[in-house]
């Protein structure tokens, strides 16, 4: 049997599948006519969508009964840190080449970017004080840091979406899924203990 | 049957052709998808031939003509265009085809002709964006002012290359109008109209905040929610910068004088 150890850099090492079969693309020129814009859409992706796991993983949790998941919640916001810097850096030094004067004046004059650089801001500081170090350190407040997440996700999503000229299919699809999340947590404590208990029940009558 | 290309018009020097592979694999044509990578399939099934299409309108000469019949009146030229997307990405496309200038000047237009409309293909059975009705109001509506309209930039294209305008390119006849967003050289015309007064065009009847009638490329003007400051050139490798956007995509000195009189932040 697999212990919970080994299953911990299972996942881990699953996380950066994506990065790999990305440089993969790269290098088989399967990015399409517009690698570059290819480039930002997959990490953008792999970013918000490492975001929705991780908000995922406390309701997830209540609904199943299973605890000891935060070190995964932990890996998973780091994993959307991660994609979301490739992300950053895509744009700085794959699309723009460094060239400042083009930078800022895109940033100046796109607010769908601003949403993103907000959304990275918050990343950027949710990650810094992710180690147990500094959770100790900052006590009561890491958690309502923690909370900033949310918006972050809210941001990313509208990040995404704000840019899109075609079919809204996708972005919405994230939002909806972002405000299911967000709707749960929401929720009163004792509301969200009868959704779970309904929840467990059902799955039980099931099996 | 591929066009035969009379002699090259002159070009700007600095103008290289962007590679043919990338211009027919990267689509806007809503129509059948928004994935820019799946409308070179999807246009296949496309029937170009016979292909008709109506002037009318504020003409002397109006009627319904075969391709052929229009096209055997024109000198087929190449001209190497720019071409900037309204999404901030270019490309430099060798076309074959003609000034539609001389396609109005045959129609004879009467006076209260100001404004020409184009109208895009309606083919539902083979568009599924027309079929599901998705997003715009179909069929696809462009317009021009009668004198951008009649500009020697402006012209009615065939061919792309060397070779016959592929289907997803806007086989058989297509506007370009190399100093508007892309979304101004309509694809697959069926019908050409004079009309007295500015026409709805489809993006701007979608979102009129965002889209304008002119549709000018100018750098100094943001989408609402994009910069035009800069374009990616399609085909320029990784870690190259994008390219500064010109006013009029580098046509200003050809086309300015046609807004002198006009505050084109107001008529974007």
């Amino acid at each position: 049997m697999m212990g919970s150890f080994d299953r911990f850099w299972l996942v881990l090492a699953a996380c950066f599948i994506p990065a790999i079969w990305l440089v993969a693309d790269i290098a088989g020129e399967r990015l399409g006519a517009n690698p570059i814009q290819g480039l930002h859409i997959r990490l953008g992706d792999l970013s918000l969508r490492f975001l929705l796991v991780t908000l995922a993983v406390t309701p997830l949790q209540m609904l199943t009964g299973v605890g000891g998941m935060a070190r995964y919640r932990q890996m998973f916001g780091l994993m959307a840190f991660f994609y979301a810097t490739l992300h950053v850096l895509g744009y700085l030094v794959v699309d723009h080449a460094g060239d400042w004067r083009l930078i800022a004046m895109d940033i100046w004059e796109s607010r769908y970017i601003w949403l993103g650089v907000a959304a990275y801001l918050i990343l950027l500081m949710l990650a810094v004080t992710s180690p147990k170090k500094a959770k100790i350190r900052l006590g009561k407040s890491w958690k309502k840091l923690h909370r900033l997440i949310y918006p972050c996700a809210l941001a990313a999503s509208f990040h995404y979406l704000w840019q899109f000229k075609g079919d809204m299919a996708e972005p919405l699809f994230y939002l909806a899924a972002l405000l299911l999340l967000l709707g749960f947590r929401l929720l009163p404590k004792a509301k969200r203990k009868s959704v779970a208990a309904a929840f467990s029940s059902a799955s039980s009558e099931k099996s | 049957s591929p066009p035969p290309a009379g002699s090259a018009v002159p070009r700007q020097p600095d103008l290289v052709a962007t590679p043919k592979g990338l211009v027919e694999t990267y689509n806007n044509y809503y129509e059948f998808s928004f994935d820019k990578g799946e409308v070179a399939k999807l246009a296949q099934s496309l029937s170009t031939q016979p292909w008709s299409v109506e002037i009318a309108g504020e003409v002397e000469r109006p009627g319904v003509f075969g391709l052929e019949d229009l096209l055997r009146a024109q000198d087929l030229r190449e001209y190497v265009y720019r071409f900037r997307c309204v999404e901030a990405w270019s490309m430099v496309v060798p076309w074959i085809g003609f000034p539609l200038a001389a396609l109005i000047k045959a129609a004879k237009p009467l006076s209260s002709a100001k404004f020409v409309k184009f109208t895009a293909l309606f083919a539902p059975d083979v568009m599924p964006n027309q079929r599901k009705g998705a997003m715009l109001q179909w069929p696809y509506v462009e317009g021009l002012r009668i004198d951008e309209a009649v500009h020697p930039l402006t012209i009615l294209a065939t061919g792309m290359y060397g070779e016959a305008l592929p289907k997803q390119n806007g086989a058989p006849l297509r506007l370009v109008v190399p100093w508007k967003y892309g979304f101004k050289s309509i694809k697959g015309i069926t019908k050409i109209e004079l009309v007295s007064d500015m026409p709805l065009t489809s993006w701007r009847q979608y979102a009129p905040q965002e889209y304008g009638f002119y549709a000018n490329v100018n750098p100094a003007v943001p989408h609402p929610r994009w910069s035009q400051s800069s374009e990616r050139s399609l085909g320029s490798g990784f870690f190259t910068p994008r390219r500064a956007t010109q006013p009029f995509n580098g046509y200003g000195d050809q086309v300015a004088s046609l807004y002198s009189d006009m505050n084109l932040r107001l008529f974007f």
